[in-house]
C-alpha cells in the first residue's frame, strides 16, 4: 500500500505490455495482425530514423491544418454573421440543418471525382467536417455576448467591421478558441480516415501499406504513432488554451 | 407567438428552396460540369429510380444494419464496463487514466488492424464500428458514475442496499444524462465508420454504393446516396434526442 499515488495509473499499461510480450514470445505466435511490443518498438524506431514516418506525419498534419484553417474560417464567418443577426439565423436554419448531418466521409467520392487523389480532396473533406463545430459554437458565443457591449459599440458609432473586430471577436474569443480546439481533433480524425479509406498519402496510407505488406510490427508502430500524434496535439492545444485564457476557460468545455 | 415561429419556419424553408433552385440553375447552365454536379432533378430521379427498380433500399438497410449492430454492441459493452469501472474507486484509479490516454486516438486507425485480423468481412466492419462507438459511451458512463452525488451512496449504505440495487436504483439513473450524451456521440461515429468499412471491404451498403457510383461517374446516383446518408444522420440524431428528452423528463421536472 506504500506505492506512490502517481505510479498507480501506470501499472495497468505496463502490466498489459509485459503480458502481451510474454504471451507472444512463449507461444511463438506467427501472426499477420499481432507483433510483440519489442518488435513494434524496433519498427517504430526504424520508421523514425529512415524518415518515412516523419514525412507521413507532415503530410497528414499539413492536410489536417489546411482543412481546419479553411473550414474554420468559413465556420467562423458564418457563425459571427448568424450570431449577430437573428433574422439571418432564422432564415438559414433549415438549410444548415439539412447539410450538417451529412457524414463527412460520404463526400469522399464527390471530392474524389471533382479533385482527384491528393492534398486538395483531403483538405476539402476536412474543411467540411470542421465548418460545423466552429459555426455552432461561434454562433452561440456571439449570441451570448453581453448586450451592453453591443450598445456601447452603437453609442461609439463603430462601423460594422470595427464592431466585429473590436467588440464581438474579443468577447467571444475564449469559446471560439475552444471550438477550434475541438475542430482540430476532428480534423486529425477525418484526415487519417480519408487516408485509410482512399487517399494514398500520410499516416493513414502508411498504416494501410504496412498491413498489405503483412508487416504487423510496422502496422502497430504506425497505430501507436497515430495515437501519440493525437495525444500530443490535444495536450498542446489544451496547454495553449490554459495559458491564453486561464484555467477558467477549460471548465467551460461542457457548455 | 406561435404564428411568428411558424412564419419564420416557412421563411426558412423558402430559403432552402431558393438554395435548391440556385443549384438547379447552376446545373442547367453548366456552371459546373454535370459529371461532378448533377441537378437536383436528376439526383431526385435517381433516388426514386434506385428505390423502385434498383437496390438502393437494400443498400440503405445494409448501412442501417451495420450501424445498429455495432452501436448496440458498443452500448451494452460500454454501459456494463463503464458501470464496473465507474462504480469502483480502485478501478477508477488504475484503469481510467489508461482509457483517457487512448481517447484522442483516431479510431479509424484500427481499421487496418481489424482487416489484418478478420479480413475484409462483415465481422471486421462490426468489430470496427463497435470498437469505435465504444469510447464516447464508455468514458461518458465512467464520468456519469463518478459524478453521482456522494450523499446518495450514503443513503444506500444506511438502507443496506446490495451493490446491484445501488447500481440500478441510484447510479444508473443519475448517470443517465452522461450515458445518453455518449450514446448520441457514438451514433455519429457508428455511421461514419459504417460508411468507411463499406467502402473498404465492399460490403452491401451506401458507402459501397457512393464509391461505385463515383468510380463509374454516375454522379446522380452518387448524390442520391449522399442525400440518403444525410437523411440517416438527421433521423438518427432526431430519434436520439427525442428518446433523450423522454427518458430524462423526470430530471427536467426536478430542476
Amino acid at each position: 500500500m506504500s506505492m506512490p499515488e502517481r505510479l498507480k495509473p501506470l501499472l495497468l499499461p505496463l502490466a498489459a505490455l509485459l503480458a502481451f510480450e510474454a504471451a507472444m514470445r512463449l507461444a511463438a505466435v506467427q501472426s499477420d495482425s499481432l507483433a510483440p511490443p519489442s518488435a513494434i518498438a524496433l519498427a517504430l524506431a526504424g520508421a523514425l530514423t529512415d524518415g518515412s514516418l516523419l514525412i507521413a506525419t507532415r503530410d497528414t498534419l499539413a492536410s489536417a491544418f489546411a482543412g481546419l484553417a479553411l473550414g474554420g474560417a468559413i465556420g467562423l464567418a458564418l457563425g459571427i454573421a448568424l450570431g449577430l443577426s437573428h433574422i439571418l439565423n432564422r432564415l438559414m436554419e433549415v438549410t444548415i440543418e439539412a447539410i450538417r448531418p451529412i457524414p463527412s466521409v460520404a463526400l469522399l467520392p464527390i471530392a474524389l471525382i471533382a479533385l482527384g487523389f491528393g492534398y486538395r480532396m483531403e483538405i476539402a473533406i476536412v474543411a467540411f467536417a470542421c465548418v460545423w463545430p466552429v459555426l455552432i459554437m461561434t454562433r452561440a458565443a456571439v449570441g451570448g455576448i453581453e448586450p451592453r457591449l453591443i450598445e456601447v459599440a452603437r453609442v461609439l458609432r463603430l462601423t460594422q467591421l470595427d464592431r466585429v473586430r473590436k467588440i464581438v471577436i474579443p468577447a467571444a474569443l475564449p469559446r471560439i478558441f475552444l471550438a477550434f480546439r475541438l475542430a482540430a481533433g476532428i480534423a486529425l480524425i477525418v484526415a487519417v480516415t480519408v487516408e485509410i479509406a482512399i487517399n494514398p498519402l500520410g499516416l493513414g496510407a502508411g498504416i494501410m501499406t504496412a498491413q498489405q505488406a503483412l508487416r504487423p510490427d510496422l502496422m502497430l508502430a504506425y497505430l501507436v504513432w497515430i495515437g501519440v500524434t493525437g495525444f500530443v496535439l490535444n495536450a498542446a492545444l489544451m496547454a495553449a488554451q490554459t495559458t491564453l485564457f486561464g484555467r477558467a476557460a477549460l471548465t467551460g468545455d461542457g457548455a | 407567438m406561435r404564428w411568428s415561429v411558424l412564419g419564420w419556419r416557412l421563411a426558412s424553408f423558402a430559403v432552402a428552396a431558393g438554395v435548391i433552385a440556385l443549384w438547379q440553375f447552376a446545373a442547367d447552365h453548366r456552371w459546373i460540369s454535370p459529371v461532378f454536379l448533377p441537378g437536383p432533378d436528376r439526383a431526385w430521379a435517381s433516388l426514386m429510380r434506385g428505390f423502385t427498380s434498383g437496390d438502393l433500399l437494400a443498400k440503405l438497410v445494409g448501412t442501417l444494419t451495420h450501424m445498429a449492430y455495432g452501436w448496440l454492441l458498443a452500448s451494452i459493452a460500454g454501459i456494463a464496463l463503464g458501470a464496473m469501472i465507474g462504480s469502483s474507486k480502485t478501478m477508477r484509479l488504475y484503469v481510467a487514466p489508461t482509457l483517457e490516454l487512448l481517447r484522442p486516438l483516431p479510431v479509424s486507425a484500427i481499421i487496418p488492424v481489424a482487416i489484418a485480423a478478420l479480413g475484409l468481412s462483415q465481422g471486421m466492419a462490426l468489430a470496427v464500428i463497435a470498437f469505435g462507438s465504444l469510447w464516447p459511451l464508455l468514458l461518458g458512463t465512467i464520468h456519469g458514475f463518478a459524478a453521482v452525488e456522494p450523499r446518495l451512496y450514503e443513503v444506500a449504505r444506511v438502507l443496506h442496499m446490495p451493490r446491484l440495487a445501488v447500481i440500478f436504483k441510484i447510479a444508473l439513473p443519475s448517470a443517465a444524462p452522461d450515458i445518453l450524451a455518449g450514446m448520441r456521440l457514438s451514433l455519429t461515429v457508428a455511421l461514419i465508420l459504417a460508411v468507411v468499412c463499406e467502402m473498404l471491404a465492399g460490403l452491401d451498403g451506401l458507402g459501397q454504393w457512393v464509391l461505385l457510383s463515383a468510380r463509374a461517374f454516375r454522379s446522380a446516383d452518387l448524390f442520391a446516396g449522399v442525400m440518403l446518408l444525410g437523411v440517416i444522420g438527421y433521423v438518427t440524431a432526431l430519434a436520439m434526442s427525442a428518446a433523450e428528452s423522454r427518458l430524462l423528463r423526470w430530471q427536467a421536472a426536478r430542476r
